[in-house]
């Protein structure tokens, strides 16, 4: 199952278990992440998709009863970031994650993008609008806000505010984008827009997409991964997954028999 | 046995009573919606009446005041001595009691009733919060007259030791335990404010990098203001109105000062002292306390309206 063609890998899942108190929602989970590739989540609702993407940035350590076990080794540096002596926020700091609502902060378009530079202690101004104007252009959103970048986010329509979030994301220059869903409350045109957007950013940026929707799995992956009952039943290169899966259960979800 | 009787002989009855609305049920039903919306409006009505007729009793008594007092007089004047033989009437001399009282309370309750709101919704457990909230709100069920006497007897001979030119009776000591007592407003609404921030929100701070003192503050504190201000407005009534500590602790002379450490009289306190004297009624001396009233009610109504107005503004959009 683990396909020689992903070279140079980003991030190796090993092993991961994963329990929401007793519920064991993923089953050991092993996966590789290839660099500046789209890695597509897919499966019915509740097989873990979420939760699997949720375990790269430590997400599960903002509630107690959440536990897991495994390793997350993410490459070059070969650092476990499920090790208990990695803290989560640095962790976050190479990996971020855009959510399927629009979440922007009650603050100005600039200082949603340039909050993730100023957690980090940024105050340059030269910095922090050269870096504000970087992520707002690859989000796409730039032409669109930057004569109000100074009033309130929420003033945005909802797929706007959607790339917001992307430029939010993109601002502290990760390594890895985690995005959960992020078209699923956006109307057809914010979401070809949003497709479109990933495929400029993987040119930048590593990207693992949770989704529910397979046409667009098959339009804007390199990988597919399918899950199954907090199982990984199969991955491969999308197109393959899409025209001759290896597994019943893979076939029988991509051709609409469930789910 | 009964009920089975009873049963068979209203079977038509019942059937009806079910099945057609015009039925005598019916009828009787949409009589007594009508009733009880009725006295639910008359009850409604009477708080918006009393509150009316309070102000209206205000003013008018006020007028009789302003008849033999001039409004400039009355709000320019620098000494406040109605009952002299040569009386005077200088609002300001009052109101800087209630300022300074209701500052020195706010500036010890806003910024602990805002650290504590942002501990107990932010950082505790739910068992510490569950447990701290109700001894919490203890700070403001102790009933006024107990701050006054604690003001009096605690803080001030406290406040002695660190400077004994400190007065027996002084603002600075009435306004703390003032602010203690007024903790819990702060504390309690805040609180509430912060909680009904949706988690997404928190959520997407993290991920950001952020830690848990920079989402609380950055984030979180800021979604939550329109609620937040809401609790500084009631503290800040709730400070300018409170009258039992002040005129126990802060002394009843009327004086002009800004100087908490002095002793001073407030609106409130001057009311009380009015009111329990024996002044005849009608008497300009008497009318006095309807002018220093209005003008408590139109400091308070101020703070109300500038609560309202910020809730709007910064109402939270969710
Ligand atoms: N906070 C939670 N507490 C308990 N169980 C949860 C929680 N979140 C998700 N689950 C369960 O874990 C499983 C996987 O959920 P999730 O990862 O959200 O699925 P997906 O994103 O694929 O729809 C589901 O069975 C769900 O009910
Ligand atoms: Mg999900």
């Amino acid at each position: 199952m683990v396909n020689s063609s992903i070279y140079p890998v980003k991030a190796e899942v090993k092993s991961l278990n994963f329990y929401y108190g007793q519920v064991h929602a993923l089953k050991n989970i092993n996966l590789q992440i290839p660099e500046k590739k789209v890695v597509a989540l897919i499966g019915p609702s509740g097989c873990g998709k979420t939760t699997l993407l949720r375990c790269f940035n430590r997400m599960h350590d903002l509630y107690p009863g959440h536990t897991y076990s495994g390793e997350i080794v993410l490459h070059p540096d070969e650092v476990n970031v499920l090790s208990k002596d990695v803290d989560p926020i640095e962790v976050r700091m190479r990996i971020s994650m855009v959510f399927q609502k629009p979440n922007p902060f009650p603050k100005s378009i600039y200082e949603n993008v340039a909050y993730g530079l100023r957690v980090r202690g940024i105050r340059r101004r030269s910095i922090l609008d050269e870096h504000v104007e970087r992520a707002l252009r690859s989000a796409a959103l730039w032409d669109e806000v930057k004569d109000r970048l100074h009033s309130m986010a929420f003033n945005l329509s909802g797929g706007q505010q959607q790339r917001l979030c992307i430029a939010r994301a993109l601002a502290i220059d990760p390594e890895l984008i985690l995005f959960d869903e992020p078209t699923s409350a956006l109307d057809p045109i914010a979401t070809a827009k949003i497709e479109e957007l990933t495929n400029e950013l993987k040119k930048e940026v590593s990207i693992i997409i949770v989704t529910h929707n397979m046409q667009q799995a098959a339009r804007i992956s390199d990988y597919t991964a399918f899950m199954y009952m907090g199982e990984l039943i199969e991955y491969d290169e999308t197109g393959k997954i899409f025209t001759k899966p290896s597994k019943k259960l893979t076939e029988e979800y991509i051709t609409g028999h469930f789910g | 046995m009964m009920a089975e009787e009873s049963r068979k002989s209203r079977p038509r009855f019942k059937k009806r009573s079910l099945l057609y609305s015009d039925s005598r049920f019916g009828r009787f039903r949409r009589w007594r919606e009508k009733l009880i919306e009725l006295l639910l409006f008359l009850s409604a009505f009477a708080s918006v009446a009393i509150t009316f007729m309070i102000g209206f009793i205000l003013i008018v008594e006020s007028i009789e005041f302003f008849k033999v007092v001039s409004i400039w007089e009355f709000l320019t004047d620098t000494e406040w001595t109605p009952l002299f033989a040569e009386p005077r009437y200088g609002i300001l001399v009052l109101l800087s009691g209630t300022v300074v009282t209701s500052f020195v309370a706010l500036a010890v309750a806003i910024p602990i009733g805002s650290i504590v709101a942002i501990y107990l919704s932010e950082y505790a457990s739910s068992r510490v919060r569950e447990a701290v909230k109700p001894v919490l709100e203890l700070l403001s069920a102790v009933p006024t007259v107990v701050y006054g006497y604690f003001a009096l007897l605690f803080i001030t001979p406290l406040l002695q030791r660190l400077n004994d030119e400190i007065p027996g009776f002084n603002m600075l000591s009435a306004g703390l335990a003032m602010g203690i007592m007024i903790i819990p407003y702060v504390s309690s609404l805040s609180e509430d404010a912060m909680r009904a921030v949706p988690m997404y929100l928190r959520e997407g701070s993290y991920a950001m990098g952020a830690t848990r003192l920079q989402t609380a503050l950055k984030v979180v504190f800021p979604a939550a203001f329109s609620g937040i201000t809401a609790a500084y407005i009631l503290a800040i009534s709730r400070a300018v109105g409170e009258t039992m500590i002040v005129a126990i602790a802060a002394g009843l002379q009327p004086n002009l000062t800004f100087n908490p450490l002095d002793s001073a009289s407030t609106i409130t306190s001057y009311i009380v002292q009015v009111t329990l004297g024996d002044l005849p009624h009608g008497s300009i001396g008497y009318q006095t306390i309807f002018a220093a009233g209005l003008t408590l009610m139109c400091v308070t109504l101020f703070f109300n309206v500038l609560g309202h107005y910020l809730r709007r503004r910064f109402r939270e959009i969710y």
